[in-house]
């Protein structure tokens, strides 16, 4: 009855699994303050203090005391992790270190100043990456942040401070903290502190008096740290709300679509954005369109679309690059498809020279009135730079020039005929020139040609000729006309003509993928893996290859590279990074979070089975492989690579199959035929010889008994002949088991009846346990274990012995026993007679020549069990042999009858 | 009728061997025919009327299954295999397409000669179906379904009866675990062989004096059961 109130049995899941990641990460707690010098540092050394004397294993990773001496005396009789000396231009610079902290793995860690930049040369860029690292290795961080370092806050904290920090950190890593505390402090206490000099050394406290820590500026910040607090607090709250109660209160449609165009704005767009989203607790995603308009983008531009795509992502946007015509429908289409209702777009330079122009946001609200469109204002500096944009001159002269000369050959064309023809069919001439010109080469060089052909018609043709003086004013609707025409065709050719160029360079992707495809599908050797992702690298990111492969053993292998040493000669790979994007499975190097100071790009290459290996790739400039959409076609690409080597796996291995196979085909006919032809002749033999005592009229006493010898020889060596077979077939490659769930008793029978006449003057007791299970067992090997060490048993010991067989649970193997009261074993050689051709003793009277029991071995063994033989007290000799209970079928018991 | 004794068509391609083999079967009184590969004994079967088919699996021109399959279209009279050791799925294979026993090489003369007495003996009274059959104290009443051991009546669960009027409706023959688990389980179960083996276990349990080395239901490992009277 009220199951709306009951909680979703999904996102209890989801919760579940999320708190199990969580417990094996360390939790992350910040210490969080309006500005400097309110004393975070100090309370975090405090807290952790506190943690170290309920017994906790603290470690200082990082921590800045600015020489405060409250600070200072905190920091001391904690242990202090030695910091890693960079190399840097000359100098030594100290970084904390990573991989040293991760070796000591203290319970929890200090590390000051959340938003600090790494030095280059690093693992990660960031330290909010390295305390990533930390926490997934389940170390607990304590660590402290301004208000001005959160990412999305950035904006307006420059706005009201007038100073904008560079070094930021994503709202996601705040938010995802599992404890935030606010380290607070009054203005006025906070400016007393600085003019005591506690803050900063005295000369210092001046300057920033003065600068940032105006008591405005305090109070401005403070109430944001505030805010953002208890934003924070209110989350905490809501999240415990949904985890408690379960009524949802929230829209799935709330999803944010953010478009990003060309323009400067394109940022603060984003963190916008981010904040919404933040606020409605919703998805968001960041696209940008390319149309035709695009290819004409300066590089400053594109960087900065690339730029505001990777923000975007950094602060937990889902990003894409669509490629169509009409920037608005792919707009609206994609936010359908993603179930995203609201737009946001930056506001449109007002374009009072263009009344009919409608903005962006406009044709979207017209086109789909069932979305929000948010417009975002646009900050200043925005203006600048599209106005800046707009003054590069992109055409080229020779076209210009090529204009000219059109209209210099249609004046040259069309000088004989004045005075013969109409001037309005002459005029007919320079429409053609300009037309041609404006097909030919374009808006620019188009308006430039009906200029020549104006003045050109103009001073040769219209009256007065030779001057560029107009008698009647009706010529000047010519000029108009012309002008107009030009504008007209070369706008449209233009416009077609980028349409081609887009079209072109989309084909050429195509193209390459296509072939790159080709070529992956193709190859059967590394080698030809390497040429194939070298061509295509080379062709869409003007880039080289090498190909890393591991080998069985999971060891990365020397990287492989084109044969025609490509781009920029042979990259030099670096094995520690190549070896941690494998064992990571993520990717390292330029363009990334991890050692991003490398020139190369490493890619694990992820197939469906498991990672193959590395993929490296070279470009030559970096830039090429950067931002969302090269790395999303880079993963993709290398997600191709790693199908083909994942393929290629798979051909070697069926490769061996098919070679084991067939060997093993040859050895069981070879085998097959040499049975055949051994025991045919000696069938024949014990036949004869029996046949021979039919014969009529019958044979003297004497004579049927050496027919009986002869018989009962071929017999013996029938058997030992099917010993040697038997060894041959189990030595030859794997046993081949035909198992099946069967009782002991019946293969015990079977085995005694097979050496009966063996055992004729041997007592033979049977001792199985009631409770033993069935056991799956190849029953004709078994039998043969058995028959061969009851016969080993009626060898070894005098007429009249007892031999006990005997089987029990024993754990999860089952124990077969045959026992015997006879003189026992060689001490010391228990091992050794299960040895082929190996007997108790070297030259004795007893036929055989000792390869029963090494067979008995083998059986075993290929069962999974285990064979031994121990001597028993008094004297006598008893051999064990185990096999794997398993887990029996269940056999279903009739209704009683 | 000027010629009573059985026929017996010997298919098998190794000479000596047939030479003995036609020694042990004349002594038992029979008329052999002798045959060197399968498409001359299919020949002999189909001209001479036999009474039973001693058949070698290995032949070179041909499967001695195919043979056995085709025979049984139109005929029920008795196969007996000749087979090597370590052959275990051909002789399943030869038992399943219908052979009714087999004889693991080398064999001597007195048991191909006991295995040729009782299949020919089976073929004589298999016309006249007894209701009562008896063997080492057990005896099985058919028509009233009743089973008596030392002449006290003895109880079966209905798979157990199934199981031991199977057997005895072929005595002498080798009946494969798959044979076994059609006819008392039905087709769907032809794979649990182990339901064989422990309802057999039971079965012998009940009947067999000694059931770790029965006397009449006994073991051809890795192929079947036989059932023997004596």
């Amino acid at each position: 009855m009220s199951d709306g109130a009951r909680p979703d049995p999904d996102a209890l899941l989801a919760r579940v699994q999320q708190e199990e990641a969580k417990a094996a990460r360390g939790k992350l707690k910040i210490f969080f303050g309006a500005s400097a010098g309110v004393g975070k540092t100090y309370a975090m050394l405090g807290a952790a203090r506190s943690q170290q004397e309920t017994g906790a294993d603290v470690l200082i990773g990082v921590v800045e005391t600015h020489g405060r001496k409250e600070t200072e005396a905190l920091v001391a009789g904690l242990e202090r992790l030695a910091p890693h000396e960079i190399p840097y231009r000359g100098q030594i610079l100290k970084e904390f270190d990573l991989d040293a902290a991760l070796a000591r793995r203290p319970a929890l860690i200090l590390m000051d100043e959340l938003a600090h930049s790494n030095v280059i040369g690093s693992r990660h860029p960031k330290r909010w990456q390295d305390i990533d690292e930390l926490l997934a290795a389940g170390i607990d961080v304590y660590s402290t942040v301004n208000v001005q370092h959160l990412e999305t806050l950035n904006d307006v904290v420059s706005g009201i401070a007038g100073i904008r920090v560079w070094e930021t950190v994503p709202d996601h890593v705040f938010d995802a903290a599992d404890e935030v505390v606010l380290v607070d402090l009054p203005p006025d206490e906070l400016l007393q502190r600085l003019k005591e000099g506690k803050v900063y050394l005295p000369q210092q406290a001046e300057r920033a008096i003065r600068n940032f820590f105006r008591k405005g500026n305090l109070i401005a910040l403070r109430e944001l740290a505030l805010r953002r607090t208890a934003d924070r607090v209110d989350e905490d709250m809501l999240a415990w709300r949904r985890e408690t109660s379960v009524e949802s209160v929230w829209q799935t449609r709330d999803a944010l679509l953010v478009c990003i165009g060309s323009g400067a704005g394109a940022e603060r767009l984003v963190r916008t954005g981010a904040r919404l989203s933040g606020k409605l607790e919703a998805p968001w995603h960041a696209i940008h369109v390319e149309t035709q308009e695009s290819v004409r983008h300066t590089e400053a531009q594109r960087q900065r679309i690339v730029r505001a795509l990777e923000l975007a992502a950094s602060l937990g946007a889902e990003t894409a690059t669509l490629a169509r015509p009409d920037p608005v429908a792919a707009t609206i289409e994609y936010a359908r498809r993603a179930n995203l209702s609201r737009i946001l777009v930056g506001r449109d330079h007002p374009r009072p020279w263009r009344p009919w122009y409608r903005s962006v946001a406009d044709r979207i609200g017209h086109a789909a009135p069932d979305l929000d469109v948010i417009q975002v204002a646009r900050s200043e500096d925005s203006r600048q730079a599209a106005v800046a944009v707009r003054e590069i001159p992109t055409e080229d002269w020779p076209a210009y020039a090529k204009a000219a000369g059109i209209c210099a050959a249609a004046t040259a064309l069309t000088m004989p005929l004045a005075g013969v023809i109409e001037l309005t069919n002459i005029a007919m001439f320079f429409l053609l020139a300009v037309v041609l010109a404006a097909v030919r080469l374009g808006r620019g060089p188009a308006v430039a040609a009906a200029f020549f052909a104006v003045a050109a018609f103009d001073f040769f043709f219209v009256a007065p000729r030779f001057t560029f003086a107009v008698n009647d004013m009706q010529y000047l609707m010519t000029f108009a006309v012309m002008l107009t025409v030009a504008l007209i065709i070369g706008q449209l050719t233009a416009r077609y003509k980028r349409q081609a160029d887009v079209a072109r360079q989309r084909e050429a992707r195509a193209h390459a993928l296509y072939g790159m495809s080709r070529d992956l599908s193709a190859a059967l050797m590394p080698e030809q893996i390497v040429e194939a992702a070298e061509h295509f690298l080379a062709i869409e990111f003007d880039a080289g290859a090498a190909l890393i492969l591991t080998d069985a053993e999971d060891r990365l292998r020397p990287p492989l590279f084109a044969t025609k040493a490509g781009i920029g000669g042979r990259p030099a790979v670096d094995d520690g990074i190549a070896r941690w994007t494998f064992d990571h499975g993520e990717a390292a190097g330029l363009g990334t979070d991890t050692l991003p100071g490398s020139p190369l790009l490493y890619l694990p290459l992820r197939a469906p089975m498991r990672t193959r290996g590395v993929l490296v790739v070279a470009p030559r400039d970096p830039l090429a492989v950067q931002g969302p959409e090269a790395r999303r076609q880079l993963d993709t690409f290398a997600a191709l690579v790693a199908i083909a080597v994942e393929r290629m796996h798979y051909v070697d291995v069926a490769q061996a199959t098919t070679v084991q196979m067939e060997s093993e085909q040859l050895r069981n006919s070879l085998l097959a035929a040499m049975s055949h032809d051994l025991r045919t002749p000696l069938t024949a033999l014990v036949g004869l010889a029996d046949a021979l005592r039919l014969t009529r009229p019958p044979l003297s006493t004497e004579q049927d008994e050496l027919a009986r010898a002869v018989r009962d020889e071929s017999l013996r060596m029938s058997a030992l002949v099917g010993k040697l077979l038997d060894m041959a077939r189990l030595q030859a490659g794997r046993i081949q088991l035909n198992r099946q769930w069967q009782p002991l008793e019946e293969v015990v029978g079977s085995a005694l009846k097979t050496v009966e006449s063996a055992l004729a003057t041997r007592r033979v007791d049977i001792q199985l346990d009631a409770d033993l299970p069935l056991v799956e067992f190849d029953a004709v090997l078994i039998e043969r274990v058995l028959a061969n060490l009851l016969e080993n048993t009626a060898k070894y010991t005098p007429d009249g012995s007892r031999i006990v067989i005997g089987a029990r649970n024993a754990g999860d193997m089952v124990e077969v026993r045959v026992e015997d009261d006879g003189p026992g074993l060689p001490r010391g050689r228990e091992e050794d007679i299960f040895r082929k051709f190996e007997r108790g003793e070297k030259e004795s009277a007893t036929p055989g020549v000792g390869l029963g029991l090494a067979i008995c071995r083998t059986i075993v063994e290929a069962h999974g069990g285990r064979i031994r033989a121990e001597n028993v007290e008094p004297h006598g000799a008893r051999m064990l042999f185990t096999l794997p209970r398993g887990v029996p079928p269940t056999v279903e018991q009739e209704a009683a009858a | 009728m000027s010629d009573l004794r059985p026929h017996v068509i010997l298919i098998e391609d190794e000479a000596t061997i047939r030479r003995f083999v036609r020694l042990a079967l004349e002594a038992e009184g029979c008329e052999v025919f002798e045959a060197a590969g399968l498409q001359r004994g299919l020949i002999e079967a189909g001209t001479r009327r036999p009474d039973l088919v001693v058949l070698d699996l290995g032949l070179p021109d041909g499967d001695g299954v195919d043979f056995i399959r085709e025979l049984r279209a139109w005929s029920t009279i008795p196969v007996i295999v000749l087979s090597a050791r370590a052959e275990e799925a051909e002789k399943v294979r030869a038992l399943d397409a219908g052979a009714d026993d087999y004889l693991t090489k080398p064999f001597g003369t007195a048991e191909l000669a006991a295995r040729v007495r009782a299949h020919l003996r089976r073929r004589g009274v298999a016309a006249d179906p007894s209701a009562v059959i008896s063997f080492g104290g057990v005896k099985v009443d058919l028509a009233k379904r009743t089973v008596e051991k030392d002449g006290a009546p003895l109880h079966l669960t209905p798979i157990e009866y199934r199981l031991l009027t199977s057997l005895l409706a072929s005595p002498g023959c080798v009946l494969t675990h798959r044979q076994l688990l059609k006819t008392v389980w039905g087709p769907s179960h032809a794979e649990d062989a182990h339901y064989v083996r422990v309802y057999m276990g039971a079965l012998r349990k009940k009947i067999e004096a000694d059931p770790a080395r029965p006397r009449h239901i006994l073991t051809e490992t890795g192929v079947g059961y036989r059932f023997v009277t004596e």
